[in-house]
């Protein structure tokens, strides 16, 4: 149970990821991507002082496949962060959001 | 009270209960479904308060209804949590397995509330969905097939509106289907490896085939985000909010207290002139009627700022709230949810207290109970108000500053400023305290928050606080005035009778003690009855100043009496104390019950000792020498 999730994402991304090949996005992490700017869920890491983060945030519904977008960022130092997930939105400290790994949305330049 | 000796009686009759997402609007549908037949409790041996209630279906039978935890899967973090998975495996202590669940979703995200529905069926138990918040869908375009959606879940549907009338209908009408409560056989429990992701995919997959498997921005909450949680303007609003609370705690609540006191007094009056006088005359008019009212007097201050709490909360602005503070909390080793708590204790640190169970992280939620007291609680304002009174003169500063007004605000800035010195201490010297802490709280959209709802709430909170709180402080100050009265002065002896008492006694021992921050044994001797509530000290200092007078009027007779007899040192000193002076009583009851054991009230007690006596010392010992005396 504890361990991360193997990437799953191709299998369950379904339609969503179909335009992308599965090789060439660059990956990043929630916490560095731009502000309004779709993304989707490549795979939940374990984080480095772990305590079942990882678990948790699967749970809230950061899985694989799902798109996310961060909406704002608190100020000063850009932390919490508030992000969209599916239909939910949840405030994030950025070391979480750092455990979720993330390439382009599919479809260029989708700026809701 | 050991687990193994329990006997559980369990009432007879149906059980369902309520289960889903934070959010998903359970709360107000189980307020729809059992108006005001509610029980508000706490689940045996954890402080997770446990809402029981009774509906009456469609037919006319009565079920019992227990509404249980928000929760996001069956994976407990949080003792609220912990509490509703145990429900459904009929593995809580002192409660029964629920006869049939009913699974409340958020007709707007099915997409996450769907897979809580999977788990719970898994469990094999009778289940019903509750397509909740239906109304809001159909006005954002999403409609939703019932009958469809109860084809591919296997499990019947039924459409609600928690915060309409007539919203639980169809609830209410498909509870007399006896098949319902039998579904459960055609189920079997399965132990299949609960996977989150096959999980998403079925109800993705669902999504799709009923054409709801588009993502629709929120546009109405989305929009209104941008402007609270926009880095300049959403402080600024929150900063106006919170002014404007504490504006109607203080100046609303200022009438009905008077009413309160004006009624205590007389209810004492009355009771004083048709009891012969004597020990029981004085038991009921100094320990019960004076016990009593001091309680109830704050019951306006606590209506009022429950009432914005509840307002925060119904709206959902207040997981906003936290967002914005959370970083200036974080910087202190708290989370943002740390602050309903320590706002709730400006009015009284008991309820405050109370409400930091709604803290997950059990560390979070110690620091924030052993700090709640630093905040200014309205008891403290009587004891502010006489020593600012006596010590501060009146003069306009600037202009347009009120001397004594700024004086006020600095004592409250004191108190927060010490309780965030105390948060950073333990994080800066505990293993714990320098973890990154978790914070992943829900930014539910916006609602018009329900009338209704904060009534009940409202309702609930006032007979809480009136029965828990009542109770402790009324033994306390039937204690104290025991210790007060008893033993009575010999006959022929002048002086204050309090003297001769055992807290008269006790205050001449701890004069002592108090000597090098400045205290007179007068103040020593107010300070022990003081414990049980406060603001008693401003009628004890009365008493030993040996005026015959109520708290009112004492402080009105003995301003300039004080100003007179102790050094300007010696006041500042004492407001120094106050700010972080040991708990009442009953807050140290209250933390006692809360951490489960003595440990942390003693250590709150002592920490709030040392600390106190370190500000009064630096205060007194500064004060006297630029010649304060």
């Amino acid at each position: 149970m504890a361990c991360p999730l193997p990437d799953l994402s191709e299998g369950s991304a379904g339609a969503t990821a179909a335009a992308d090949a599965p090789s060439a996005p660059a990956i990043t992490t929630l916490d560095q991507t731009p502000l309004a700017t779709a993304f989707v869920i490549h795979e939940v890491v374990y984080p480095e002082d772990g305590r079942g983060w990882n678990q948790r945030l699967e749970e809230l519904g950061f899985l694989p496949g799902e798109r996310v977008l961060v909406l704002t960022r608190g100020r000063p130092g850009g932390d919490p962060l508030a992000v969209r997930v599916g239909h939910s939105t949840f405030a994030l400290r950025r070391a979480e959001a750092a455990c979720v790994r993330v390439r382009p949305w599919p479809i260029a330049a989708v700026k809701p | 009270m050991t687990a193994t000796a329990v006997v559980h009686l369990h009432p007879p009759g149906r059980l369902l209960a309520l289960v889903g997402n934070p959010n998903c609007g359970k709360t107000a549908l189980f307020n729809l479904l059992t108006g005001s037949r509610q029980k508000v409790a706490n689940y045996a041996g954890v402080t997770v308060e446990r809402k029981e209630g009774r509906l009456i279906t469609h037919a006319g039978h009565a079920v019992r209804v227990l509404d249980l935890p928000g929760t996001y899967s069956l994976h407990p973090r949080s003792p609220d949590e912990r509490v509703t998975c145990e429900v459904l495996h009929g593995q809580a202590l002192g409660e029964r397995r629920p006869d049939l669940v009913v699974c409340v979703v958020d007709a707007t995200n099915l997409r996450r509330n769907l897979r809580l529905v999977l788990a719970v069926r898994r469990l094999g138990m009778p289940c019903v969905v509750a397509l909740n918040m239906t109304d809001l869908a159909e006005r954002r375009g999403i409609t939703i097939d019932a009958d469809q959606l109860s084809g591919a879940l296997g499990v019947p549907v039924v459409r609600t509106v928690g915060v309409a009338r007539e919203g639980d209908a169809g609830l209410r009408r498909i509870l007399d289907d006896p098949t319902l409560w039998l579904r459960g056989a055609a189920h079997e429990t399965q132990h299949e490896p609960a996977s989150l992701l096959a999980d998403h995919d079925a109800v993705r997959s669902i999504l799709q085939r009923l054409g709801l498997d588009e993502l629709i921005p929120h546009e109405a909450s989305d929009r209104i985000d941008r402007v609270v949680l926009h880095p300049v303007v959403g402080p600024l609003l929150l900063a106006a909010f919170l002014f404007l609370m504490f504006q109607a705690v203080f100046a609303w609540a200022e009438v009905p207290m008077q009413w309160i006191e004006t009624a205590t007094a007389w209810l004492a009056a009355g009771a004083g002139t048709l009891l012969p006088a004597g020990w029981a005359s004085s038991l009921l008019v100094d320990g019960v009627i004076a016990g009593a009212g001091s309680v109830l007097a704050f019951l306006p201050q606590i209506v009022i700022l429950f009432f914005f709490i509840l307002l925060l909360e119904d709206s959902g602005y207040l997981p906003r709230a936290a967002f914005l503070l959370d970083r200036l909390m974080g910087a202190v080793g708290l989370s943002g949810r740390s602050f309903i708590p320590l706002l709730s204790s400006h009015a009284c640190a008991v309820p405050g207290i109370m409400a930091a169970r709604t803290i997950a992280d059990p560390r979070d939620r110690l620091v924030t109970i052993m700090i709640a007291p630093l905040m200014t609680c309205s008891a403290r304002l009587p004891v502010y108000t006489l020593l600012i009174g006596a010590f501060i003169p009146q003069r306009v500063i600037g202009g347009w500053i009120e001397l004594q007004g700024l004086v006020l605000l600095f004592l409250y800035a004191a108190g927060i400023l010490g309780a965030m010195l105390v948060a950073w201490v333990l994080k800066r010297f505990t293993a714990a305290g320098r973890h990154v802490r978790p914070l992943m709280m829900e930014l539910p959209q916006y609602h018009l928050p329900s009338p209704r709802n904060i009534a009940l709430g409202l309702w609930q909170r006032v007979v809480i606080f009136v029965r828990r709180v009542g109770t402790i402080i009324l033994s306390l100050t039937v204690l104290m005035w025991f210790l007060a009265s008893f033993p009575t002065p010999p006959p022929g002896v002048t002086g204050a009778p309090i003297l001769h008492s055992f807290a008269g006694m006790l205050g001449q021992a701890l004069a002592v003690l108090f000597e090098p921050i400045g205290f007179n044994w007068q103040i020593s001797v107010a300070l022990v009855p003081g414990l049980a509530a406060r603001e008693v000290v401003v009628s004890a200092l009365g008493t030993v100043y040996s005026l015959s007078a109520s708290g009112i009027d004492a402080a009105q007779s003995l301003a300039p009496l004080i100003a007179h007899d102790w050094g300007l040192a010696t006041g500042l000193s004492l407001l120094a104390w106050f700010v972080f002076a040991p708990q009442c009583l009953s807050t140290l009851a209250v933390v006692r019950r809360e951490t489960g054991g003595w440990t942390w009230p003693l250590v709150m007690a002592a920490y709030l000792f040392a600390l106190a006596y370190l500000a009064a010392f630096i205060v007194y010992r500064s004060a006297s020498l630029l010649g304060g005396n």
